[in-house]
């Protein structure tokens, strides 16, 4: 067996990972093969479209249908498997054209628009955000859109630079690894294990500017004391844990129509060690499936709540020679650029699989369709089974 | 500056086996597009301290290259002109620091959405070089030995998954005595056959005795560097306006005497594997803090690099996940080990060390095993044995060996 890496055809790899991913579905999960032809009964949805509700989930750091989807790597996320997929509609080629780094690619799929701004650097998306959008258009309030993300590097995602959007338009963030250590003024050992820095970088932060959630607004708005944040903290095991338990609390206290997690768990795969990036696979599967069971169950979600889940991006494939496997997300190659997305909620069929190509930018155009606003500078375009 | 502008002055300043290959070739360098010369001098730059096999490679491309025709040459390179750089770029001095300017390309392709068009191009070269100058084949099939799961008591769940399809899994080897043994095997096969980094031990843990014929490279003896690099990485960190790239930077360009690894008239120094070990702990993710991604990297690396004849790595318990902060942090502190994570990784180690070793020339006649350290469980895989299979054969390390090899 010579494995010497050879030079392919892009869209034809695409397909063929899409594919497998759709046979890998419809063996293990019971899915049938979508139509385009076919129309979702969203406009049938007997929501109003001022009471629907968005959750988008991204994960920092993808991971690989061998570590998921693939029937070895389909014990890994048996939650999704069992419970979410069934009820969802399924993606199995979302393919991201732009920079393969965290916060960038997080920034590109809430813009609409391959982002190009530093993935280092305390700077506010170029284009303006799905946030803006939603607030300016249908005149929502700042406590109606909010980002939970997962490190120092996020806290400007919620607002643009753009000069038709921007300053005062944008979501709120919380940082709740941030919010922790201002809890805990930085010196509490027994919450190091919450505390994990981005992966991507992990000898850099960058300082903190923007819009953040301050510790003081806590109690105000959540209605959480910080002793009790504090308390819990010390049951939860990972900073995706923390955000979870910050998102449920923010959904009873302040229920937001447009609501965004970017969890990061995954991305401890950078250190290279193999057993931790199965087990942040395991711990983000089953967070989806408590996501997903906690919208069910808070009445003003319930009935009203479209959940979108899709990775940022994938890692890199074992077969390439530039990078180094399940590691990083370097080579670009077809494996790291193309990932899914699973959507459930009224009005979004279930256990349908779709298997042709579609942008990460088509997200926000969609969510756009959904909700009544007019994305008109992001790039994408609606995803038609969707709507 | 252009590639037609270089003249041989502004070489003064690489090392004297590198800049006596540039003059030989500065007709061919002259003539290649600014997107793809910076990264060769990336390589030349170094090239008094890389090993054989890359010298070799290096001569042969700047051989090969220097034998093409302007139309050939215009052919061979046209992805790559067609590359559009930014204008720092243009005015970046990549002579002198070549690895900077490709670290700012790289950041440069994705933004500029032109990674797609420079793998292409980077693969058409690959593959149009590969036919003028067919690899080599090693003088002997190259070996590869992984051991796994040292301290790890009893574990039930399947090992080798991703190998076995391609080898043979014995469940009944006789584990007494079996690192002594395979260390035997390869200190045997490095005096039969000796060759300047031709054979290599890597230890994820502390070294057990080998004979000097063994090149090696182990986690317990970089301890002193790693220290070192951690403490700096905090202080610079710590400085006003450092950023990624600055500190990715300033990595790139440790010595090894920055980390205390030699001194200045240790005349027994080995400069080239100093360097290689530096790199290992400064490009490498995660070396510094694991040691179970220490030694698949080294692995990846000395493969890639040194493409030995033989190669036994030996995985060793890495230490919990703790935060991010507190690994960096360098405090030493007892660590606290993660024994079946670290078989976990191990095996997965041992899947990549195969595939890595199966990148290089001869590889349908390279033989491997992996063996779950202290146990009875091995896989092997080479031309003899059938793929696929299992064996409840009664044998020891040194007769397994024997009959993979």
């Amino acid at each position: 067996m010579n494995l010497r890496s050879r030079p392919y055809n892009h869209s034809e790899l695409a397909k063929r990972l899409a594919r497998t991913r759709r046979d890998f579905l419809r063996d293990a999960a019971g899915l049938t093969l979508g139509s385009t032809l076919l129309r979702s009964p969203w406009a049938r949805a007997a929501v109003s479209p001022s009471k629907k509700k968005v959750v988008v989930v991204t994960f920092g750091g993808g991971a690989r249908d061998q570590e998921t989807f693939a029937p070895e790597g389909q014990a890994n996320i048996p939650h999704l498997m069992r419970d979410l997929i069934p009820q969802s509609t399924f993606f199995t080629q979302v393919v991201n054209r732009g920079i393969l780094g965290h916060y960038v690619a997080t920034a590109s799929l809430a813009t609409g628009v391959y982002e190009t701004i530093n993935n280092f650097a305390s700077l506010p998306p170029q284009s303006p955000t799905v946030f803006e959008y939603f607030r300016k258009d249908l005149k929502r309030p700042s406590s109606d859109a909010w980002v939970v993300a997962p490190s120092n590097g996020f806290n400007r995602i919620g607002e643009s630079s753009h000069r038709s959007y921007g300053a005062g338009l944008g979501a709120r963030v919380i940082l709740p690894k941030h919010l922790l250590t201002a809890a805990t003024s930085g010196r509490a050992s027994e919450y190091q294990h919450l505390l994990r820095d981005n992966y991507e970088t992990p000898f850099y932060a960058p300082q903190l500017e923007g819009n953040e959630f301050e510790l003081q607004q806590l109690e105000l708005m959540l209605k959480l004391s910080v002793e009790d944040f504090k308390n819990h903290a010390q049951t939860l095991s990972s900073p995706d844990e923390l955000s979870l338990y910050i998102v449920r609390q923010l959904m009873r206290q302040v229920a937001p129509s447009l609501l965004w997690i970017t969890m990061h768990d995954i991305d401890i795969a950078h250190a290279g060690a193999y057993s931790l990036y199965i087990e942040g696979i395991r711990r983000s599967d089953r967070l989806c499936s408590d996501l997903w069971k906690t919208i069910q169950n808070e009445p003003e979600y319930a009935g009203k709540t479209t959940l979108f889940i899709l990775p940022d991006f994938g890692r890199d494939s074992d077969e390439d020679a530039g990078g180094n496997g399940f590691q990083h997300h370097r080579t670009g190659d077809v494996l790291s650029r193309t990932t899914w997305m699973l959507v459930a909620g009224p009005g979004i069929r279930e256990g349908v699989v779709f298997d042709r190509a579609m942008d990460s930018t088509d997200l926000v155009p969609t969510l756009g369709t959904m909700l009544g606003f007019s994305p008109s500078f992001a790039k994408g375009k609606p995803i038609g089974e969707l709507l | 500056m252009l590639p037609r502008d270089l003249k041989l002055e502004q070489f003064a300043g690489y090392p004297p086996e590198a800049r006596k290959l540039v003059t030989n070739y500065l007709g061919v360098l002259q003539q290649l597009p600014p997107s793809f010369a910076p990264g060769l001098l990336r390589e030349l730059i170094d090239y008094d301290f890389k090993f054989p096999a890359e010298r070799k490679a290096r001569e042969k491309e700047l051989a090969s290259l220097s034998a093409l025709s302007a139309g050939q040459l215009k052919e061979w390179f046209r992805g790559f002109a067609e590359i559009r750089l930014s204008a720092p770029l243009e005015d970046f001095d990549w002579v002198k620091s070549p690895a900077q300017f490709v670290e700012q390309l790289s950041a440069h392709l994705w933004s500029s959405h032109q990674l797609d068009a420079f793998r292409k191009a980077s693969n058409d070269y690959a593959d149009r070089l590969r036919a003028a100058v067919p690899p080599e084949l090693p003088p002997i099939p190259r070996l590869g030995i992984t051991v796994i799961g040292q301290g790890v008591e009893s574990y039930d769940e399947l090992l080798f998954h991703r190998l076995r399809p391609h080898g043979a899994y014995f469940s009944r080897v006789k584990p007494e005595d079996g690192l002594r043994r395979l260390l035997d095997s390869v200190a045997a096969r490095a005096q039969a056959h000796p060759a300047p980094y031709g054979h290599w031990y890597i230890d994820g843990g502390e070294e057990a005795d080998h004979v000097p014929a063994l090149t090696c490279v182990s986690y317990k003896a970089l301890e002193p560097a790693r220290t070192a690099l951690l403490h700096r990485i905090q202080t610079e960190s710590a400085r006003p306006g450092m950023g990624p790239e600055a500190l990715r930077t300033l990595l790139a360009q440790m010595r090894p005497a920055d980390l205390g690894m030699n001194k200045v008239d240790d005349k027994s120094t080995d400069e080239v594997l100093n360097r290689f070990e530096v790199s290992l702990l400064t490009e490498g993710s995660g070396t510094q803090i694991f040691s179970t991604s220490f030694a698949q990297w080294a692995a990846r690396e000395a493969l890639r690099r040194a493409q030995p004849l033989t190669l036994l790595v030996r995985f060793a318990p890495r230490q919990r996940q703790k935060p991010m902060n507190e690994l960096l942090s360098a405090v030493a502190a007892r660590p606290e080990f993660d024994f079946v994570g670290s078989l976990i990784d191990a095996d997965m180690g041992a899947y990549y060390n195969w595939l890595n070793q199966q990148r290089l020339p001869g590889a349908e006649q390279s033989s491997f095993l992996v063996w779950f350290e202290g146990h009875g469980q091995a896989l092997a895989i080479g031309p003899s044995m059938p793929r696929g299979t299992e064996s409840t054969s009664v044998a020891d390390l040194g007769q397994l060996l024997a009959w993979t090899v």
